[in-house]
């Protein structure tokens, strides 16, 4: 005569779980992760039928934790229960019924938030499919603060794209309105906005491309005064200026707060492109630690620039920009990119960090370097 | 015997030329035939017989701030970047 073994766990419908669940028994969920990432029973802990034997004693140590298991239908977890009394839990009862009943009944559920909305899977699929962005990678860009100083030739196609691409928050710095000579090379305006304010034009346009991205328009000129206050909520900054004095001011004070800075100039047919991450790599100072003579350095309204340039120059910085939210790729840090447009060349060269620069250096004196600034740059010879 | 790269805002010095090859074994050497060639071009890029600060130099792509400066040696198949700062945006 053969005794059947009974089922030494207990198997118990919804009404009776639910009373389980709330008297603190610890819930054990054995399907797979695809199935729990579409919703589960809060407080649970996945762990899948394959992997009872092999993790149980990790998650749940004390073999008098009184256990409900469960999966989809009852089945799995009907073995998963047997497993667990083998090894020595005492209190393992299973739901024996089907998650939708244990929903309809009004069950405990929580079904994870999405990463991206529908309409946002839609938008950025091409971007999405790419394995190194992924939904992860939309939702950093989504987070991300990008700040442009200057909303003309190397702001507008930076701005259009990192709009289109889902950057959830652009900050426009610029104090200037649009005139008719902008309009061969600044893409971001129109003929029928000259005389607007280059700030407000810029938004009615990243507005119309993508509703999503917030815009935040600082209608001022970058100063020492206000520098600070300006780039200090940004997670990078673009550096899209047309003079020396205020690409002197960023760059000293995005060092003194550790702001990564994708520097662009254009000049005619010509035009440079870098990243300066503050004491991972030289900055600006560190390339050229004073500002030259008007003379050597005209602006584009004294010397012309043609009207592809900063479009090809400024996705270049746009590029570095996706780079480093992303934090995939390898950035321009260290490396200058000259770009000469009439023979269609790039050509490089090796930047490197000075410690001698009198703004990220060990040896700086400015009173303006911040003490913890000073404090990490590396011991060197001083100049 | 180098190639040296003009700068855009230098080329109205060197006749509107981006490229040129000069004779010379250092940098400092192949700056000098290109002075005598066009000696507008010497006041724009040096002060009191110096480089100018404002002009950075390139050996192959590397700083010759960073190797023996105007001494570091120059051969054939080296390529000079003259490169002051940009500033346009």
């Amino acid at each position: 005569m053969t005794i059947e073994q009974p089922p030494i766990f207990r198997e118990v419908g919804v009404e009776e779980a639910k009373q389980l669940r709330d008297a603190g028994y610890r819930v054990i969920d054995v399907r797979e992760p695809v199935e729990w990432d579409e919703g589960h029973l809060p407080g649970a802990t996945l762990i899948p039928l394959a992997d009872v034997a092999s993790r149980i004693e990790s998650e749940v140590p004390d073999h008098d934790t009184p256990l409900l298991v469960h999966c989809l239908s009852g089945l799995r977890s009907a073995r998963a229960s047997a497993i667990l009394n083998q090894l020595g839990y005492r209190t393992v009862v299973n739901l024996k019924a089907h998650l939708n009943d244990w929903r309809l009944a009004g069950g405990a559920w929580e079904e994870p938030t999405p990463l991206l909305s529908p309409e946002q899977r839609r938008r950025y699929s091409r971007q999405v499919l790419i394995p190194e962005v992924g939904q992860e990678g939309q939702r950093k860009l989504l987070d991300s603060k990008v700040l442009l100083i200057g909303a003309g030739g190397l702001g507008s196609p930076i701005a259009l794209y990192l709009t289109a691409s889902g950057v959830g928050t652009i900050g426009l710095v610029d104090d200037d309105v649009v005139d008719e000579s902008n309009l061969q090379r600044q893409v971001l305006h129109s003929t029928d906005r000259v005389g607007m304010k280059k700030v407000d034009s810029a938004e009615l346009t990243l507005r119309g491309l993508n509703p999503e991205t917030r815009v935040i328009k600082h209608e001022e000129r970058l100063g020492a005064d206000n520098v600070e206050r300006l780039i200090g909520d940004y997670d990078v900054i673009v550096d899209g200026t047309d003079n020396f004095d205020t690409r002197y001011v960023l760059n000293d004070a995005a060092v003194k707060l550790r702001k990564p800075v994708v520097h662009g100039s254009i000049y005619r047919w010509d035009g440079q492109v870098t990243t300066f991450i503050p004491f991972a790599g030289p900055c600006y100072r560190c390339m050229y630690p004073t500002q030259p003579p008007p003379e050597l350095a005209p602006g584009c309204d004294v010397a012309g620039v043609l009207g592809v340039l900063p479009g090809i120059v400024g996705l270049l910085q746009a590029n570095e920009v996706f780079k480093l939210l992303l934090g995939v790729g390898e950035t321009l840090a260290g490396r200058l990119l000259l770009f000469d447009a009439a023979g269609t060349t790039f050509d490089e060269v090796r930047i490197w960090r000075d410690p001698g620069c009198p703004a990220c250096g060990d040896g700086s004196t400015r009173p303006e370097a911040s003490a913890d600034a000073v404090a990490a740059a590396p011991a060197g010879p001083a100049r | 015997m180098s190639t040296i790269r003009i700068p855009p805002v230098l080329r109205e010095n060197t006749g509107g030329s981006r490229e040129l090859v000069a004779d010379g074994g250092t940098v400092s050497e192949a700056l000098d035939d290109l002075f005598a060639r066009f000696p507008a071009l010497r006041d724009r890029v040096t002060e009191g017989g110096e480089l100018s600060q404002f002009i950075n130099v390139y050996v192959n792509g590397r700083d010759v701030r960073y190797a023996q400066g105007l001494g570091t040696s120059v051969g054939e198949a080296d390529t000079i970047i003259l490169l002051p700062a940009m500033a346009g945006g």
